[in-house]
């Protein structure tokens, strides 16, 4: 049975400082964009801790809702008065969050979810540290954002412009996606990236599993030169192995063909593979495969009915790196192909060189489009499959 | 060993085959050409490589956005004996450059190039315009200042001067200036008191050098560098520069096209040309289809089509009368040309000879200051 923790008023002492030093956090923005951070910090820090005295001292806290409604108000038209109108959204959200904020630490309620033997200082730890991953993944996340909402722009510039500020559907459209869609160019690309992707692809996992399951065995001689020699393009810089491809590739033959952009990338994909797909091996038993043989199988039938079952996570994960190496590479694709294998990202690369135009913005939401559709998909098939094997999903 | 041999001979004889096949015809029937992107490359889509595509049935055409660094690229080409470009746009600076390198062909304008429609030769159409013997020019462009229209003080009249660059006073704000040393340094030396004449005279001396970037300095803290043409543009658009320099086509869109409150100042802009080379070490048959298609696209009528698309001055004289309307707004583009004898009140023209001899050293200088 769970122990029930209750919610505590907490002194006021306690509770208008912390309060505060949010305060003293917004503040430092506010005061940034109006002039003096340092003004700022004292100002949110002040006027915080007061309000948090005053709703939780002077008023009676069964005004609760009422209180923090108000406190929505205020800071709406303290927000207009600043910065016009996103002025009054960026006041709305923050009176919204600090209503909720004194309430929450003034009334003891961060205690509710832990259990009550917990010291102040694991509190303390526990909420810091999700607050640290809250911001973590804010910052990982946020740049995606304005990418996306300049996506939308009627105008052929990387910039918010008033109307997309005053959510005029004059200054929104989907004229970059059109062009996306229409414009050869980007469609050649976008052919091109989906013909060579998969099928480098396929060869970096074929062969990269190969090579793993020889290089895991003991007998083969130069096992760490070998392995050494195939990870490099891993560790050689980019340029320097589209360097060395493009002299090469030429005297071949190869140079501006699709085959030699596919061995290249398929070259560039074969060190994920062969690492993950190792490290998978490690944990596989080697008695399988003499069981195996024991019982008339040959060794291909091993492989495909007792080895890959097992190693398949290894390897799959081994080929989606090795596809969004293919996927996102632009440097080996410049030197090796040539104007007829344009890739997704050789033709943004050069587009943002050359034309700074938002289509670039659009496409870009499309592949992030891609990428959470293609994630969400593999993370459901490995909960279906760790369900049907009988694990509880991780 | 013996793998790599047999890989080698096999690559070998299938490239043999390839090319004895392509033998068949006299003319390639694939090109690729190699262009800036953009507005610029879409203006030569529509006035040349369209009507050529629909008039050669069964050729494709390629686009490769590589000429900001064709020279490069063609060096590396020729080096791994691979040439896979056909036609290649570049700046007069950079045929040059190539010609005296052997990486691009040369050319006789008389028989390569189509006359005017009244019987005058390519090469009195062209003029002075031929700087290389391996350049074919199609357009004069110039670099030249655009402002922020609603940006300018009040009680102040708008800038039309070069000197209002330099003038922080009268005109507060940042400027965008291209990161080089060329055309920066002449205007700086044009507005510390120099005769337009002497400019290049007193660039070619250590002093002026460093006359040109102490004016430079006095607003340094105010340039924010540039080094592509959508940059000021875009700059502009976003009112993050009062000024800026670029290239005349592009502030020509973002004002007409994209109705940006923005304005040319025209004032010591200098022309420049643009045009297409042929590499070096093409097969007769690819070499055949280029020069057919270097013809047809640099005659009379395309070049003047041409500037229904954007506002470059066709590079022939016969051209120039031709101009006409913009093929989708409809209003006269003379007016927006840089060769428009109201624009051209006062102009330079790209000085290729110093430049080729100065450059690297005033560009050594000018980063340095850069660094400083």
């Amino acid at each position: 049975m769970a122990v029930e923790t209750q919610a505590i008023k907490r002194p006021i002492n306690f509770a208008a400082p912390t309060v505060g030093g949010f305060g003293a956090f917004f503040g430092t923005f506010v005061g940034a964009s109006n002039g003096s951070s340092i003004l700022g910090i004292l100002a949110g820090f002040v006027i915080m801790a007061a309000i948090a005295y005053v709703l939780l001292e002077v008023l009676d806290t069964g005004m609760e809702k009422s209180a923090r409604w108000g406190l929505v108000a205020l800071m709406v038209v303290a927000g207009f008065l600043l910065g016009g109108i996103p002025g009054a959204v960026v006041g709305g959200l923050l009176g919204w969050f600090f209503g909720w904020l004194i309430y929450w630490v003034g009334m003891g309620r961060y205690r509710v979810p832990l259990p009550p033997y917990l010291t102040g200082g694991q509190v303390l730890w526990h909420y810091t540290f999700r607050v640290m991953c809250g911001a973590i993944f804010f910052f990982l996340v946020s740049p995606l954002v304005p990418v996306i909402w300049l996506s939308f722009n009627a105008q052929d510039f990387f910039t918010i412009t008033p109307e997309m500020l005053r959510f005029d559907p004059e200054g929104y459209s989907f004229k970059h996606y059109r062009d996306f869609f229409t414009s050869s160019e980007w469609q050649q690309a976008l052919r091109n990236s989906l013909i060579i992707a998969p099928l480098a692809t396929f060869l970096s996992v074929s062969f990269g599993t190969l090579a793993a399951i020889g290089l895991s065995s003991e007998h083969v001689p130069f096992r760490r030169a070998i392995m050494a020699i195939l990870i490099s393009p891993m560790i050689v810089p980019l340029i320097i192995s589209a360097a060395g491809m493009y002299f090469f590739y030429s005297r071949m033959g190869l140079q501006g063909t699709l085959f030699g952009v596919v061995l290249a990338h398929a070259a560039l994909g074969i060190p994920f593979v062969i690492i993950t797909v190792t490290a998978t091996l490690v944990s596989f038993d080697r008695s399988l495969t003499r069981a195996a043989a024991n019982m008339g199988a040959d060794p291909v039938t091993t492989f495909f009915r007792v080895q890959m079952p097992l190693i398949l996570p290894g390897v799959i994960s081994g080929g989606l790196f090795a596809f969004i190496t293919s996927f996102d590479e632009v440097v080996v694709v410049i030197f090796v192909g040539s104007a007829k294998q344009q890739t997704l990202p050789w033709q943004m690369f050069t587009g943002l060189r050359e034309q700074i135009s938002p289509t670039i913005l659009a496409v870009a939401t499309i592949l992030v489009c891609i990428s959470i559709a293609l994630l969400t998909t593999l993370e459901l098939l490995r909960r279906r499959s760790e369900r049907l094997r009988g694990m509880s999903p991780g | 060993m013996k793998l790599t041999k047999t890989l080698m001979a096999t690559t070998a004889l299938t490239v043999a085959a390839a090319a004895a096949h392509a033998d068949g015809h006299g003319m390639a029937d694939s090109m690729t050409l190699v262009s800036w992107g953009g507005a610029y490359q879409s203006s030569q889509q529509k006035a040349y490589v369209e009507p050529y595509l629909a008039m050669n049935d069964g050729v494709s055409s390629t686009w490769d956005e590589s000429s900001a660094e064709a020279v490069a690229k063609l060096r590396a080409m020729n080096e791994a004996g691979n040439v896979t470009w056909d036609v290649v746009d570049v700046v007069a600076a950079d045929a040059i450059r190539l010609c005296d390198e052997g990486l691009a062909l040369e050319i006789d304008p008389d028989s390569d190039l189509a006359a005017a429609p009244d019987g005058t030769s390519a090469e009195d159409d062209f003029g002075d315009l031929l700087v290389s013997d391996c350049f074919i020019p199609q357009i004069v462009y110039s670099t030249t200042f655009g402002y922020r229209t609603d940006l300018v003080p009040e009680g102040v009249d708008a800038p039309s001067d070069i000197c209002s660059v330099f003038d922080l006073e009268t005109y507060p704000g940042k400027r965008a200036l291209e990161k080089r040393p060329i055309n920066n340094m002449e205007w700086a030396l044009l507005c510390d008191g120099v005769a337009k004449e002497d400019v290049y005279d007193v660039l070619e001396t250590d002093e002026g050098q460093d006359q040109a970037l102490a004016k430079l300095g006095t607003i340094k803290d105010s340039v924010v560098w540039w080094s592509a043409g959508a940059d000021t543009p875009q700059l502009l658009a976003d009112g993050e520069v009062f000024m800026g320099s670029t290239y005349n086509g592009r502030l020509f869109s973002a004002i007409v096209e994209q109705n940006q409150p923005i304005g040319m100042m025209w004032d010591a802009q200098v022309f420049d040309l643009d045009g297409w080379i042929i590499p070096a070490g093409l097969s007769d048959d690819r070499l055949a289809r280029a020069k057919d298609f270097v013809k047809f696209a640099t005659d009379t009528q395309r070049l003047a089509d041409q500037s229904k698309y954007i506002s470059y001055g066709p590079a022939r004289a016969s051209s120039a009368p031709m101009v006409g309307q913009h093929a989708e707004l409809g209003i006269d583009m003379a007016p927006h040309m840089p060769t428009d004898p109201a624009n051209a009140a006062n102009t330079f023209l790209y000085n290729y000879e110093f430049w080729a001899d100065y450059r690297d050293d005033i560009d050594a200088k000018f980063q340095a200051w850069l660094a400083q």
